[in-house]
């Protein structure tokens, strides 16, 4: 796709720094489908001093819980959830060394500014283009929290996934800026 | 009153889990031409590029019967059933928690609904949420309509003053969607319940929902008057298709009204994301 910038996880420092607001993305590689309920098992894993499930360096989290994989398929519909959700956890993990998010809507005050302080970067993917965006994923497997469901942790193999820069290392937010453009 | 007509419950059974198959995998007609008129209308290349993603999405889901979006929903179903209809071998609610749970399962739909506790998953989709209305006659009218998570977390009730009028209810929705912003998966379409109780409010605006897109307000031209306005302002906002800039940033605002108490104004707000889902059928 014409405009778009080609990258790989994991992420680097200067790689994320080099991403900002507005960009578009193609993202590739490995990336781990958590949300609400495995966001706070990861947490409570840290609280007890324990490792978590899987290497969370230079990693990207993408907020979603898929419908289930239909037989001879490797995943169903997948797509982002809202974002906020994750926000009282999202620190934390970027603390771990998480790198990147992959989520929808806007993000607390306390996220952003930690992602300019842990170098990380939040992306927009469209929502409710889940059978489209199935597409995008190469493979699926389950990392940790089976019981959840359709909130358990999955490594998903991903390629070409258009993605977009939200908010950025420097402090950036395309949300906002969208909004201040059509007030001037 | 005419002669009682039994219905088979495992009918209604079958055609609940009809209406929701085709619900979560084929959006409908009227969607689909909404999000082409957006199209042509979004000034956002961006904008543009996303509503086109959409579109093919919505191909591509038909073509697979796969879930349009991830998030198939709570299972909402309204029953408008005739006052002369008798539902014979078993009980109307569970008829219809029946077919949820079997579209649920064979359409490989997520199941999405859990204990507000323990957050345990109830690991079928029901129960369902039921809205039952005693009509005239002798059929069954069922609608289902798949709810999303994301935008239905951005939908509120507020109790405002009765003296805000129509200028104070229409800057109160176009904050509430403001305050949405890209979390429900604009363009949305704003629901809006103005009066009754305070339940009933949030009951009108779910509804409100069901109306096709791009039919107007027959009902009340100050309502399509209001709609129309309220449109033109969140469109004005700029946040556009998911947020990301542009001039799309709802489909359509539908309002209901009831009378409401003398001392009150019940104004719900029920944000429905671009994949708006309901089927309905009579028997």
């Amino acid at each position: 796709m014409q405009n778009y910038r080609s990258i790989k996880t994991p992420l680097t420092d200067d790689l994320c720094a080099s991403l900002h607001a507005g960009d578009m993305v193609l993202l590739s590689g490995e990336v781990f489908a958590a949300r609400d309920a495995a966001h706070r098992r990861l947490q409570e894993t840290l609280q007890r001093g324990e490792a978590l499930p899987f290497d969370i360096r230079g990693a990207v989290i993408f907020y979603a819980g898929p419908s289930p994989t239909r037989p001879g398929r490797i995943i169903g519909s997948i797509g982002p959830t809202t974002s906020y959700r994750m926000d009282p956890f999202a620190p934390l993990l970027m603390e771990q060394g998480m790198k990147g998010m992959i989520g929808k809507g806007k993000r607390s005050a306390e996220v952003v500014a930690a992602m300019g302080r842990y170098k990380a970067v939040y992306f927009g993917a469209i929502g409710g283009i889940a059978a489209l965006t199935a597409r995008c994923v190469r493979s699926a497997e389950l990392v940790a929290y089976a019981d959840l469901g359709p909130e358990a942790i999955l490594r998903l193999e991903l390629v070409d996934l258009p993605v977009f820069v939200i908010n950025d290392t420097q402090g950036r937010d395309l949300y906002e800026e969208a909004l201040k453009r059509s007030k001037t | 009153m005419g002669p009682i007509r039994e219905i088979d419950s495992k009918l209604i059974t079958e055609t609940v889990k009809g209406l929701f198959l085709e619900a979560n995998t084929c959006l409908g007609a009227d969607v689909l031409a909404a999000l082409q008129i957006s199209l042509a209308r979004e000034e956002s290349a961006l904008g543009r590029q996303v509503l086109a993603r959409m579109l093919e999405n919505a191909a591509v889901a038909r073509e697979e019967s796969a879930p349009i979006c991830q998030d198939t929903g709570l299972a909402v179903v309204f029953v408008e059933i005739g006052q002369d209809v008798h539902v014979a071998g078993g009980l109307l609610n569970d008829a219809i928690e029946e077919g949820v749970r079997q579209a649920y399962g064979e359409g490989f739909f997520r199941k999405s609904v859990c204990d507000p506790l323990s957050r345990a998953n109830t690991g079928d989709n029901t129960p369902a949420v039921i809205h039952v209305e005693m009509v005239a006659g002798d059929r069954v009218h069922l609608t289902v309509m798949p709810k999303g998570g994301g935008s239905e977390n951005m939908s509120s009730v507020s109790m405002l003053l009765p003296t805000a009028g129509r200028e104070g209810i229409r800057r109160h929705v176009v904050e509430a969607v403001l305050k949405a912003g890209a979390n429900p998966c604009p363009p949305v379409i704003v629901g809006v319940g103005i009066g009754g109780s305070i339940e009933e409010s949030l009951i009108l605006a779910k509804k409100s929902l069901l109306r096709p897109l791009g039919q107007k307000n027959s009902r009340d031209k100050r309502l399509n008057d209001l709609e129309q306005d309220i449109l033109a302002d969140v469109n004005r906002m700029g946040g556009g298709p998911q947020g990301f800039g542009g001039t799309v940033s709802a489909l359509a605002v539908h309002v209901e009204m009831k009378p409401c108490h003398i001392a009150s104004l019940p104004v719900a707000v029920n944000i429905q994301c671009h994949v708006a889902r309901h089927r309905e059928a009579i028997i």
